[in-house]
């Protein structure tokens, strides 16, 4: 949980609104410090939403839109906030900004926001929330808080994503519920083909992030040490 | 075939109970069928006895907060809940989530003060990971899966302290076979995340051999 939390950036009071700072905290954790592969945060309530891109893609909605508001709010809160109750406070705001994407997302999205079941409300408990407002929000102002979380949130997104379009690929053969894998090459049309049935089980889903949290850190040279 | 829609158990009957048990225990694992509670199963699965002290500690804690959040749900928040002080018509459940979450920080919170006071030996061993369990997804979880699938007092109980056991039991095998991969040879980049990942599935495959048992 704690192996590679950047350090949090000094940033001079009349730094630009894009200088260099700004850019380095949106595209750290896109890959040289993902929030997955290299921090291991947030792993919690995401394997579970990724047997479907359209699912997939409304959870990496819901958490970008919680982490940068709660950064933000955070952040603005940080001098007020009492460092023995934080946690708590922490939770408060984060648990009211969830409630708000779970109306939300019911209202504009209903079928696929219901087939997410409780784990929009998991959110709550998903630890880049929790680990991004306590390793940056806390000591930074909203705006570079806005842009770790917006980055950290992308970062987690596009793996989520990527674990989401294999399994829908090969669990099912769609992508989007768009048939890819034509169904004439089916065994039940007289093809040879068959849908890999582990890919939508819990199995397939760990097996995959392995295998892509390798890659990454294989591509970008990271080793942990045992 | 997707092991959301948690199919509730027909009856508060002993043998209803027992099977609801069962299945929170191996079939739907919480962690290795729902991914709940990973953040500090990755963290803490390196050493055994870390490993048990945290696993007791969250069934301690899911054995606790699951009749309390079902209580409130039932007496404050779900449609109509309140007619017993005379408000009808009232409907709270937007609310769940914030109460939800306090009143696992809040139980967090007494459970650890009376293991401080009346066994300062286990408090020590469990130390640190009490106010982790805090912000464990098994415990909130567990609380949202009660809600959803309308259990009984006596099922969610049966629940709690089967999730808890659950959750104990793969952290514990985990931490088993970590211990034994410090000495194999793995690819550079496969070490720690990504060979975990996989043994983790390769647990999970296991564990779906349960799903055949009837009960």
């Amino acid at each position: 949980m704690t192996t590679a939390v950047a350090p949090a950036p000094a940033k001079a009071p009349a730094a630009p609104l894009f200088g260099k700072a700004e850019k380095k905290a949106v595209l750290d954790p896109l890959w040289d410090n993902n929030p997955i592969a290299l921090q291991v945060l947030g792993i919690c309530s995401a394997l579970a939403v990724t047997i479907k891109l359209d699912q997939t893609v409304l959870m990496c909605v819901g958490v970008i839109a919680v982490l940068c508001a709660s950064n933000t709010i955070i952040s603005m809160l940080r001098n007020m906030i009492p460092s023995k109750i934080r946690i708590i406070v922490m939770l408060v705001v984060i648990s009211s900004l969830v409630t708000l994407v779970d109306i939300l997302l019911k209202r504009f999205a209903f079928d696929v926001a219901k087939g997410l079941s409780v784990f929009v409300g998991l959110i709550v408990t998903n630890c880049i929330v929790m680990g991004r407002a306590e390793a940056f929000a806390m000591a930074n102002k909203p705006w570079p808080s806005f842009l770790d979380g917006l980055g950290n949130a992308l970062g987690y997104s596009w793996i989520l994503l990527a674990v989401a379009f294999f399994r829908e690929l090969f669990g099912s053969g769609t992508l989007f519920g768009v048939r890819v894998i034509p169904a004439s090459v089916y065994a039940d049309a007289g093809g040879f083909y068959f849908n890999n049935g582990l890919m939508v089980l819990a199995p397939g889903a760990f097996l995959l992030l392995g295998v892509i949290v390798w890659v990454q850190r294989g591509i970008s040279g990271y080793t942990e040490s045992h | 075939m997707l092991p959301l829609a948690f199919l509730p158990a027909a009856d508060d009957s002993i043998s209803g109970l027992i099977s609801l048990a069962v299945k929170a225990m191996f079939v739907e694992n919480i962690l290795l069928a729902f991914f709940l509670g990973m953040c500090s199963y990755l963290a803490v699965s390196k050493r055994v006895d870390t490993a048990i002290g945290l696993g007791v500690a969250v069934v301690f804690v899911q054995t606790i907060t699951l009749p309390v959040n079902w209580a409130i749900y039932n007496y404050l928040l779900r449609p109509d809940a309140l007619s017993w002080a005379g408000l009808p018509g009232t409907d709270l459940r937007y609310l769940g989530l914030i109460f939800y979450i306090s009143t696992i920080a809040a139980m967090v919170q007494i459970v650890e003060m009376a293991i401080d006071k009346y066994s300062p030996k286990l408090y020590a061993s469990l130390g640190i990971f009490l106010p982790l369990i805090a912000v464990n997804c098994a415990i909130l979880g567990g609380s949202l899966f009660m809600v959803e699938r309308d259990y009984s007092l006596p099922q969610s109980v049966v629940f709690g302290v089967g999730s808890g056991l659950g959750w104990m039991l793969a952290i514990i095998s985990m931490a088993a076979i970590r211990q034994k991969l410090r000495t194999a040879h793995i690819p550079d980049s496969l070490k720690g995340l990504g060979i975990t990942f996989i043994t983790t599935g390769l647990i999970a495959m296991a564990f779906m051999t349960f799903s055949g048992i009837q009960l």
